[in-house]
């Protein structure tokens, strides 16, 4: 425990601390570039590209050592990885609109085929290299024991160029998620626009080969904004709370990997990010598990004691278990089903606004007030004292009509 | 050649064989159905399954895997639909957060557990190790007859077949319903045909697939042969017979043309070394679908006017 502390304090050593800032800094940033991916709904093309960056990090390997590197250079290697991913991410889109197949085919052959690729080159580099480590396979699932200070400067400093593009851009993006066509008319152009989303998730992407591993990266990218959109319905505030879920994950992650013998930091990472996604599921206000089973027992508790006074007040006997534990919950009936004189009362009070709703619906039958009527929503909410006043006159008219 | 081709070579290709075929088939339908990726989610799932299959038997042995994966498949699908249902989340984000989080917890259960002394790790769950898929008892190719030599092939060769009958026999048996529900799943419904159920139950009909073929050649195959094959086969005709049946040939093709490859290839241009032969079945594949998309007879949308 103590050295998990440690770890979040940054105290557990140099390499520790630039894995845990590096991870932190690529949480925000990938957050906040999924959650465009996330609102255009093309969570899974960034799975593509992520995978697609595997031949082009092997070939930038091979294209180093034959001119005469040792090849590790992680700006050459991101270099190759972007390229290859770009390729992938286009033939998606030309293979979605030039063939007739589907777009999550179109995904799912990129991303399978590169990466079959990828491997294919990766096992070349193996014997091509035979004694001494690539360690290329880091590029998989993520390996951080060993990170220098150069390429935490890097990850760094593209994290923060892609952070700045996205503050820039965060507006015609906005547009663009919601409403292409809209967007179009104001002069945004739309095909701009989507290609600098997937430019961005395509640097968070390539940045976090070294941290979390391209198997994994798109988890960075989906979960965050998953879960920030379960706390707001506000497209500036899902940006932020993206980021900061997604910063939140990979610190913590990073932390947990440096203090805990044998755990892989890009895993850990995408837990950690999974469990902020599974408590906002289980927790959140309004959008949250929790808090719809709470809307929806409500719901029925109101249905019930509004039916069971109701059935009180017209003599009716109530048979329904529910009914009769929500009245005498509310101190509505005694114990031995005769109803208590505050009961009474709100028995009364049911029927006539059962009365005062059906002259309501007769006098203002074409108004918005009308449709409110739910049979539950007390009349006091939706028309004034002096409405309520004068329906009751027209009540007492009819009533005193039908002697 | 014979001998050392037999010993060496004949069984990777056959396992490949059953087991691209093995999960083009219900590729044709999951490809149809848009579901494509499904195959993709489950086989990353299968990794966490496979380990706790392990941890919780403590042997390597075949079953206790592979229950333990396709109990995973199937859970992963509750959880989709789960997270898709309550959370109210689109349905790819939903399968992202679902099968990126389950093989992060299996790679990280993987690495806690003391799995040294058995052939178990990351990288041969993504990519297969089918070159130590040897059959050392035959000896030319006179053992394919030979009871005692046959008793000895590697038991993924067996086991896929069984799969292989298994899944054949559901996608002929529920040929016309299947048919009807992939393309109108309301006039299926008007007819009588449990089409949800169908859909169930060729999803797990793809854990099946993919948990065997996984378990022979990796992921990185499962999830190609899902998608590859069936989609090239889907450009080259209208008709689901001609289709699934190009599929199955466009997967065979894969098959051996890439083991071949990644095997003899580059011992042929001089190297000594072969490559992965999951990779390379990957490779062929996906240059069959690139030449289909170029060539294919059927690769325009007819009718249907793009919209964007």
């Amino acid at each position: 425990m103590s050295q998990f502390v440690e770890a979040l304090l940054l105290q557990s050593g140099y390499n520790a601390a630039l894995v845990t800032i590096g991870a932190a800094l690529l949480g925000l940033v990938a957050g906040g570039a999924g959650t465009f991916i996330f609102l255009r709904k093309r969570a899974l093309v960034s799975d593509a590209a992520a995978h697609a960056t595997l031949p082009g990090v092997c070939l930038a390997f091979m294209a180093m050592v034959a001119f005469g590197g040792d090849g590790r250079s992680l700006t050459g290697l991101i270099v190759g990885a972007t390229l290859s991913a770009g390729l992938g991410l286009y033939l998606v889109e030309w293979i979605a609109r030039s063939t007739r197949l589907p777009e999550d085919a179109a995904i799912g052959a990129v991303l399978s085929v590169f990466f079959g690729f990828g491997i294919v080159l990766l096992t070349f580099i193996q014997t091509m290299t035979a004694g001494r480590q690539a360690g290329l396979e880091g590029f998989l699932l993520g390996s951080t024991a060993g990170m220098l200070f150069g390429e935490a400067v890097t990850i760094a400093v593209a994290g923060c160029a892609a952070a700045l593009a996205l503050f820039v851009m965060i507006r015609p993006m906005t547009l663009v998620s919601f409403d292409p066509e809209f967007a179009a008319t104001t002069g945004i152009d739309v095909r701009l626009t989507d290609l600098a989303m997937m430019a961005l998730a395509l640097v968070v992407t390539v940045v976090g080969l070294k941290i979390v591993g391209l198997v994994l990266i798109v988890a960075l990218l989906i979960i965050p904004p998953a879960t920030a959109r379960f706390w707001t319905e506000r497209v500036d505030h899902l940006v932020l709370i993206a980021g900061a879920a997604g910063g939140c994950a990979g610190y913590v992650g990073a932390a947990l990997s440096a203090a805990i013998a044998q755990m892989p930091t890009g895993p850990i990472i995408v837990l950690t990010s999974f469990a902020l996604f599974a408590l906002s599921l289980l927790f959140a206000p309004s959008r949250g598990v929790a808090a719809s089973l709470y809307r929806h027992r409500s719901f029925e508790i109101r249905v019930h004691r509004r039916q069971g006074l109701l059935a009180m007040a017209r003599g009716e006997a109530i048979y329904d278990h529910f009914t009769l534990r929500v009245l005498r919950r509310a101190g509505l009936m005694r114990a031995d089903g005769v109803a208590t004189a505050k009961g009474l009362e709100a028995a009364d009070k049911a029927l006539r606004d059962e009365a005062r709703w059906e002259i309501a619906r007769q006098t203002h039958d074409e108004e918005a007030a009308v449709g409110r009527y739910d049979g539950l929503t007390p009349i006091e909410d939706v028309f004034t004292v002096d409405e309520i006043a004068m329906i009751d006159r027209r009540l007492r008219e009819r009533t005193g009509g039908a002697h | 050649m014979g001998t050392e081709f037999v010993q060496l070579s004949l069984m990777p290709m056959l396992i490949g064989v059953l087991a691209a075929v093995a999960c083009a088939l219900p590729g044709n339908f999951l490809l149809l159905r848009r579901q494509a990726l499904i195959g993709d989610a489950i086989s990353h799932v299968v990794l966490p399954g496979i380990v706790v299959g392990f941890l919780v038997t403590g042997s390597i042995t075949a079953w206790p895997m592979m229950i333990g994966a396709a109990f995973a498949a199937v859970l992963s699908v509750v959880l989709i639909e789960a997270i898709k249902r309550l959370g109210r989340i689109e349905a790819g984000a939903a399968m992202g957060v679902v099968f990126t989080s389950m093989f992060a917890g299996g790679v990280v259960l993987l690495e806690q557990s003391d799995t040294s002394s058995v052939h178990l790790d990351v990288e041969h769950a993504l990519y297969g190790n089918m070159e130590s898929l040897i059959w050392l008892a035959a000896d030319g190719w006179g053992s394919l007859i030979d009871w005692a030599a046959l008793r000895e092939m590697p038991s993924q060769a067996p086991r896929l077949a069984v799969v292989l009958v298994l899944v054949a026999a559901f996608v002929f048996t529920f040929w016309k319903e299947l048919k009807i529900s992939t393309f109108d799943e309301g006039y299926a419904l008007s007819l009588g045909i449990p089409a949800l159920a169908l859909g169930f139950a060729l999803v797990v009909v793809t854990a099946i697939a993919a948990v065997a073929a996984f378990d022979a050649v990796g992921s990185i195959i499962v999830i190609a042969m899902f998608i590859c094959p069936p989609a090239a086969a889907r450009l080259m005709t209208d008709d689901l017979w001609v289709q699934v049946a190009w599929s199955v040939g466009f997967a065979v093709l894969s098959a051996v043309l890439g083991y071949l490859l990644a095997g003899y290839g580059p011992l042929l241009a001089g190297f000594d070394h072969a490559v992965s032969a999951a990779g390379g079945i990957a490779t062929v594949s996906g240059l069959i679908l690139a030449a289909a998309c170029l060539v294919g007879p059927k690769r325009k949308r007819v009718g249907v006017v793009r919209e964007g």
